[in-house]
């Protein structure tokens, strides 16, 4: 198997690995790095279980290899939680009970991150233009935008 | 109290920081090994040849299982014994595991799990209901039928009569965590099994089997499920056993966990169903009599079909007083994956076909289909909780349960003792309502399901009045008509369902569960049920109920995983039962304790238990005020036990399901809904525009968890019945393996406008804190949007719809061509 050495800023830290050249970013991040907050759903792209951010782009860690992390600065929800960037939304989708199962949170909040820092607005047609690519099997998604709806509405207010 | 607060799900912060684990995050020893199914690919036949050399070869692979090397019971069938791990011989549906790869990692074992070299002596697979019907291929001797009534006269004598076909597809559960397990084998060959699972028991009887030990040498734990919905109930058996299997067999902890499409292949999903139905009925839509008979195909082995199949039959009249009726039920066996249980259990698509006949029936009279549905309700109950109790219908007590499970069968699995089995809990307690006052009672007889089952607590005049209010649905209905005859191209429809949801096991003896709770000398509580969290809420309604019983604050109470070591022989959780059974039974164990506490404190302060009172985190004793934790320590020292077991069995149950008489249900739930959508006639492409949904939770444990469920199980009803397609070809391989190719709501799905409200009453019967199960019933909600989808078709031409579920575009497309004739 060919591997590689390469190191990765992951929320902050740096991580040297020598991983296989074929193991997507999300198996570098559970297994390498020992981030097992990011999931994963489907392995092709299509669930968003896997979401993160890497060098400020919001990615699906099953579609990305590992190795084109290298040099990269990759942020997961471990991540948003220990800077505080995801605080409010963290609380949104306490209050608006906008998880069950939560195994969708973490690339949910990663995508909804993607949406508000670039200056979303709470308009409920965009952000679920935004979020289609994440599912969500549980909740029906009703409580998930209106917690990101509450977090640009309270960024906004006067 | 914390009871009927809308507090956040208990592990929101883990949630939303990445700290919840599931069972591919719990850490693992060093060397743990990684499994992979080498699958079936041929839909029936003979194995005539296994090389699996080049398995063995592959890099990371450290053993390779074949049926042969099983040390005991080759069995993950939750009833029928028909269900081997690892196939011995033959095959029966394309994906059906016939080696075992242990390897390394996750992927050398995947990868390796591809290099088997099968040849087989193929025979033709039964795929469709029609094979399966020409080659009597089904499960029990023949057709199940049940009846109430005269329904050939009545069908006769009738003032009209009309006959329809629905089939509806099945559905993959596609919980977003896949199936997964985790082995760790310890001294003295005891085994623990971390699993994904509805069912821990069942987990830990499969295992114990596998590896003939006694079920006390196995422990199953579960924390938490990424979504569950019935497809976790028995088919996480195949994991956990192979991984304990392997785990004996190599000394090492061995982890499993499906990819997407090994887990869409392997596993079984929602039965599909065809519903055909004869009706007859009077110039105002009432039905005078009716026969439905329902095709389910079972899939390749027997899992819970039977009672998924008798809750079809048992759902057959909705909400619908059913004067004469008859329904029949074939079970057929078919080479597909084996139909499991999902949320709602058969439900649904009983539900569906009565619907169906509303629908059809209403067109054919040129009414309003809510109209035609009201006249045909139950009637309303009446006298409330003072009525007469009435005697269960059968004798207590059978024994063929203790026979069963003799046989090595699991009694707690819904699969259980197949047939003539007659368990009764009690007698009964049941509500009498007012038949004799009601203007309909001489018509249609007693207030009666086609089981035999007098309905006592029906709820949807009323609540089917407030909805139509609330959503203005006259005008709209107006507005809709209108709209469409000034637009050729679009069309919109709108479509009103309610359910009556039977809620109890229907397999009488599962009814029943156990809790354990502790009081530390801190004041701290420990909770422990035989309930599963799959998302649903549960731990947090039960914790809701333990900090109410001490009166103290929801985060003094330290929820704990499912273990079967604390609480033994459970119950799966299913059947939306979970917090009734499990509320109760924590409910009963706390009451132990605070008794016991209040007895020694009253003791100590020379009063008697009831000047003791527990609430607000403090404990009032006469005119002292102590601390929640200084009473428990108070106790401590006095050598009290702050410790018990909690135990509850519902009552009033009483069920012959052979013959299709008695009283399977403690009560109903019920809900209704009203959907609006659009189409696109020249392509069929459709929209959900608005729902709105008002559901009854009794008095509700938790209103902001119960909500998140209806509207959560809307959204899955609706999926079924619109995007969600499962495509077999006709060699019967599934082709819909992936979310590429199968397609769940995304967010753009659901409706725009969601509007989502609980009826207020509490639940008459005598259920935790009044409250009503809700996990499975909002599911049948989704069946609005199909009949919307259906309504809006109709107003394309003269003809009806008939629209098949799921109603894709290229259905809709077609029911629009076949309407305008
Ligand atoms: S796991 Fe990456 S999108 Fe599903
Ligand atoms: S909360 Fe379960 S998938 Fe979203």
């Amino acid at each position: 198997m060919k591997t590689k050495d390469i190191s990765v800023i992951v929320n902050g830290e740096e991580v040297r690995a020598s991983v296989p050249v074929r193991r997507n970013l999300v198996d570098f991040l559970r297994t390498d790095a020992g981030l097992t907050g990011s999931h994963v759903g489907c392995e092709h792209g299509v669930c968003g279980a896997c979401t993160v951010e890497v060098n400020g782009a919001t990615v699906r860690g099953c579609l990305m290899l590992a190795v084109q992390a290298d040099g990269a600065t990759v942020t997961t929800v471990e991540g948003f939680a220990a800077s505080g960037r995801s605080a409010a939304l963290a609380a949104a989708f306490t209050r608006r009970n906008a998880l069950q199962c939560g195994f969708c949170t973490p690339g949910m909040l990663a995508s909804a991150l993607g949406y508000i820092d670039r200056g979303g607005t709470a308009d409920r047609a965009a952000i679920r233009e935004h979020i289609s690519g994440n599912y969500c099997r549980c909740t029906g998604y009703q409580s998930i935008v209106e917690a990101i709806c509450d977090v640009i509405e309270e960024r906004t207010a006067p | 109290m914390s009871v009927a607060k809308p507090l956040p799900h208990d592990s929101a912060p883990l949630h939303v920081t990445g700290q919840a684990r599931y069972i591919d995050d719990i850490p693992t020893p060093a060397g743990t090994l990684h499994l992979a199914f080498g699958l079936s690919t041929v839909a029936r036949g003979t194995i005539i040849g296994v090389d699996l050399s080049a398995v063995r070869a592959a890099t990371g692979v450290v053993a390779v299982l074949t049926a042969a090397d099983l040390p005991f019971a080759n069995d993950v069938s939750p009833s029928n014994h028909d269900e081997p791990l690892l196939a011995t011989g033959t095959v029966h549906y394309i994906g059906q595991p016939i080696f075992c790869v242990v390897a390394t990692s996750h992927l050398s074992a995947r990868k390796a799990a591809r290099l088997g070299k099968i040849d087989y002596a193929e025979e033709t697979p039964i795929l469709t209901i029609e094979a399966a019907l020409a080659a009597n291929s089904r499960f029990e001797d023949g057709p199940r039928i049940w009846s109430k009534g005269d329904v050939d006269a009545a069908l006769t004598r009738a003032p009209h009569r009309l006959q329809g076909r629905i089939e509806m597809g099945g559905q993959e559960h596609f919980y977003l965590e896949g199936q997964a397990a985790l082995a760790l084998p310890q001294e003295g060959g005891d085994m623990i099994v971390h699993s994904s699972t509805q069912h821990p028991t069942e987990i830990q009887h499969k295992v114990a089997e596998a590896l003939g030990l006694p079920m006390n040498a196995v422990r199953c734990e579960v924390r938490r499920m990424g979504g569950g919905f019935g497809g976790k109930e028995s088919q996480g058996n195949a994991l956990a056993v192979a991984c304990a299997v392997a785990a004996r067999l190599t000394g090492k902890p061995c982890k499993m966990r499906y990819d997407r499409d090994d887990d869409m292949i392997i596993t079984g999903k929602r039965h599909d169903f065809r519903i055909d139905y004869d009706v007859g009925y009077d110039d105002r839509g009432r039905v005078q009599g009716i026969e439905f008979t329902q095709y389910t195909r079972c899939g390749w082995a027997m899992d819970l079909s039977l009672p998924v199949a008798d809750r079809a039959m048992l759902h057959a009249d909705n909400a619908y007083l059913l004067p004469h009726a008859r329904i029949t039920s074939h079970r057929l066996k078919t080479n597909t994956q084996s139909a499991t249980a999902y949320r709602g259990f058969g439900g649904p698509q009983g539900v569906l076909g009565v619907e169906r006949v509303m629908d059809h029936v209403a067109h054919a009279l040129g009414l309003d289909p809510v109209q035609v549905r009201q006249v045909n309700y139950y009637r309303a109950a009446e006298g409330g909780l003072s009525a007469p109790h009435r005697p269960a219908a059968s004798p207590p007590e059978d024994i063929s349960g203790t026979k069963a499970g003799q046989d090595g069968q699991d009694m707690t699995s819904r699969g259980a003792a197949g047939g003539g089995q007659r368990i009764s809990s009690g007698t009964g307690g049941a509500r009498r309502f007012g038949a004799e006052h009601s203007p309909q009672a001489e018509d249609y007889g007693p207030n009666t399901t086609p089981y035999g089952m007098e309905v006592t607590d029906f709820a949807l005049h009323a609540m089917t009045d407030r909805l139509l209010a609330s959503c203005d649905y006259a005008a709209r209905r107006a507005a809709i008509a209108e709209w469409n005859a000034a637009n050729p191209i679009l069309k919109r429809g709108i479509g009103f369902s309610p359910v009556k949801f039977g809620i109890s096991f229907t397999l009488t003896h599962l009814n029943q569960a156990g809790a354990l709770v502790h009081v530390y000398q801190d004041g701290s509580i420990h909770l422990n049920h035989g309930g599963t969290e799959m998302g649903q809420g549960l731990f947090q309604k039960v914790a809701q109920v333990a900090a109410s019983r001490f009166g103290v604050d929801v985060s003094a109470v330290k929820i704990t995983a499912t273990d079967t070591g604390k609480v033994p022989n459970t119950s799966a959780t299913a059947a939306s039962s979970g917090s009734d059974l499990n509320g109760m039974a924590v409910q009963a164990a706390c009451d132990t304790i605070r008794d016991r506490m209040a007895a020694c404190l009253a003791d100590l302060a020379q009063t008697t238990p009831d000047k003791v009172r527990f609430a607000e985190g403090r404990v009032h004793v006469g005119a002292e005020v102590l601390s929640f934790a200084e009473a428990a320590a108070r106790v401590y020292v006095n050598r009290v036990s702050l410790s018990a077991t909690g135990f509850y069995k519902t009552p009033d149950l009483s069920w012959d399901r052979i013959r299709g008489q008695g009283r399977p249900f403690y009560y109903f739930a019920h809900g209704a809904a009203v959907t609006e959508v659009v189409i696109d006639t020249l392509t069929g492409e459709n929209r959900i525009l608005r729902t709105d949904i008002l559901h009854d939770a009794g008095a509700s444990l938790n209103p902001a968890l119960d909500i998140g469920q209806v509207e959560g199980g809307y959204v899955q009803g609706a999926g079924w019945l619109t995007t969600e397609e499962l495509v077999w070809d006709d060699k019967g391989r599934l082709r819909t393996h992936a979310p590429s190719t199968y397609k769940i709501p995304a967010v753009s799905d659901r409706p725009p406008v969601f509007n989502v409200a609980l009826w207020d009453q509490a639940n008459p019967a005598a259920t935790v804190y009044r409250s009503k199960a809700v996990g499975e019933p909002p599911f049948m909600l989704g069946i609005s949007a199909l009949l919307a989808l259906s309504d809006a078709v109709a107003a394309c031409g003269p003809a009806y719809p008939a629209l098949d579920a799921p109603a894709t575009p290229e259905r809709i497309l077609t029911a629009v061509q076949k309407v305008r004739g």
